[in-house]
């Protein structure tokens, strides 16, 4: 009779769609049965959260300045300060040098307590140290790179622009950089891929990854130094 | 005639013996279906509403919240669909200190339904999602990653059929290259598989084997790149066919209402996404017909 069923064609197709975007928001009541849920988690990561580290005693943001930034250097010289030795330990010789990315500094520090919060706002990310081998020629591309102007936070290197923005020099620990001699940098595993375009650590010589995330290096620093005022300095300037 | 009507008016007529009276009209009339998908992506463990101070969200999203639209859309329509796609890790300190524990217990009492997975689930490697899976009871569901060498093994699954009153709907998940994106050391031996061609093969079999009324991408591939060399929603729908819906995360992208797009049959494919953080919840209603009362005429799309 009507049972013609073999046919394997779909049964129903929509007919109209609608579309809203509902936003949650403060007019929304939380749920108290979640919010109960929560409560003994948020309590121990606000407790975490809250431990002091540190003392800053001014505030300090990546926008303070241009070219350098106390807050960017005390970035880039944290990772050289405790990076260095595990990489010495491994390598038997130590690192030249740090580069960190100006979009990397997530957060401003403010004046007062220094918490784990702050750092986890500094750094949210999970980013790793990571110390390339680059050459002669990697290196002049990296100071070509940086002398566009971005405050990116380095350390043990210098930087110089002249009046009208071009590169006048860039040296690593006080030397100018050999066409034929390598070079170790330290830096973050999303740089090391090609991150902000830093296109120059793509293919390094070697490299080698440390294991250490920029962020627990931070609240190492943060507990190893009592007090936190870096200042801006002349690791990279442009002339007037 | 159609298998489905013919049951469901044989019961509803009770005594009813042979159809030869019902015309083909009067049997589809009652059976238009109303089907809700609700979507969120990124949340990127913001279990809390975002703080007061935060520049741009203060104060918006929260899991909790979340719940109470959740529950008064289903009291509205109970068949309703919750979908997630991907990233749901990492973000605040919830993930650092619980390593996704809170959030898929959250997203499970919330009565998730289905979600896959973005590049920052593996944020703890294969390892540290593996761990969480006895927190979710909801489906993982993952087209092109192939996690045969991994722990993930059999954890997840290419996609699922969901049936709501009677409509077959077919979700399935696909995952963005993770080389670049993600360590190694923490994807491991997951192979990623081209988005285009598993599309191909999942579409056909929810639609010729499966039967789906309705397909569902959750796509955490990104909505739109400038370059077309890299795979976006835009492209996964335009270059496949047999989507419905692409509900799409990774770029965080804050839609009004989603976007129409047209596929390789010329048909139109709806992409959405809702921004990132549980700031936003996604709903698309989708009003059904059989498809026999549908044959000469299009979709409205009241969006
Ligand atoms: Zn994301």
């Amino acid at each position: 009779m009507l049972l013609i069923i073999g046919c394997k064609q779909q049964q129903y197709k929509p007919e109209r769609i609608q579309a809203e975007l509902v936003p949650v928001d403060i007019n929304i009541k939380s749920d108290t049965t979640i919010t109960s849920f929560i409560a003994p988690y948020k309590l121990s990561v606000d407790k975490a959260m809250d431990s002091v580290l540190a003392y800053a005693p001014n505030s300090l943001t990546k926008k303070d300045s241009k070219f350098n930034t106390a807050i960017g250097n005390m970035m880039a010289d944290a990772v050289f300060e405790l990076a260095n030795p595990i990489f010495k330990k491994r390598t038997g010789y130590p690192f030249n040098a740090v580069l960190l990315n100006y979009g990397g500094i997530r957060s401003p520090l403010n004046q007062g307590d220094i918490t784990t919060r702050a750092a986890f706002q500094l750094m949210p990310f999970e980013n790793e140290v990571v110390v390339v081998e680059l050459s002669g020629y990697q290196m002049k591309e990296m100071f070509t790179y940086l002398s566009h102007g971005t405050a990116h936070p380095i350390s043990n290197m210098q930087i110089i622009l002249n009046k009208d923005g071009s590169l006048q020099k860039g040296t690593i620990q006080g030397h100018d950089i050999i066409d034929n001699e390598t070079y170790f940098v330290a830096t973050s595993d999303y740089l090391q891929k090609g991150g902000d375009n830093m296109t120059f650590l793509e293919k390094p010589i070697s490299i080698l990854p440390l294991d250490y995330k920029i962020r627990n290096l931070l609240i190492d620093y943060f507990k190893k130094k009592d007090t936190i005022a870096p200042v801006r300095d002349n690791r990279f300037i442009k002339e007037n | 005639m159609k298998r489905r009507n013919f049951i469901k008016q044989t019961a509803a007529a009770g005594s009813l013996i042979g159809l030869g009276g019902l015309s083909m009209s009067n049997l589809s009339t009652s059976e238009k279906k109303h089907i809700t998908i609700l979507h969120t992506n990124d949340v990127h463990s913001h279990i809390e509403p975002f703080p007061l101070n935060d520049p741009k969200y203060a104060n918006q999203g929260g899991v909790a919240r979340r719940l109470t639209v959740i529950n008064k859309i289903r009291t509205e329509n109970p068949n309703t669909l919750l979908l997630d796609a991907g990233d749901i890790f990492q973000g605040t300190p919830y993930f650092n200190f619980y390593g996704g524990e809170l959030e898929f217990k959250l997203m499970s009492m919330l009565g998730y339904d289905a979600a896959t997975l973005g590049n920052h689930d593996f944020d703890n490697g294969v390892d540290g999602l593996y761990a969480q899976i006895p927190h979710a009871k909801f489906e993982l569901l993952s087209a092109n990653y192939d996690f045969t060498n991994t722990i993930m093994d059999g954890h997840t699954k290419p996609y699922r059929v969901f049936i709501k009153d009677g409509i077959k709907i077919g979700v399935f998940g696909i995952g963005i290259e993770l080389d670049g994106l993600v360590n190694k050391r923490m994807y491991k031996e997951t192979k990623y598989l081209n988005p285009i061609e598993i599309t191909q093969d999942i579409t056909q079999k929810l639609r010729q084997e499966e039967q789906c009324d309705l397909v569902i991408c959750l796509s955490h591939l990104g909505f739109d790149y400038g370059d077309k060399t890299i795979i976006s929603d835009q492209i996964l729908a335009q270059k496949t066919e047999g989507i419905d819906l692409i509900i799409g995360g990774h770029t965080h992208t804050f839609l009004d209402k989603p976007v129409i797009a047209q596929n390789k049959a010329g048909q139109f494919v709806l992409i959405n996404q809702v921004g990132w953080g549980g700031i936003n919840l996604g709903r698309v209603d989708f009003y059904l017909d059989s498809s026999k009362n549908l044959e000469h005429s299009s979709t409205v799309f009241a969006i």
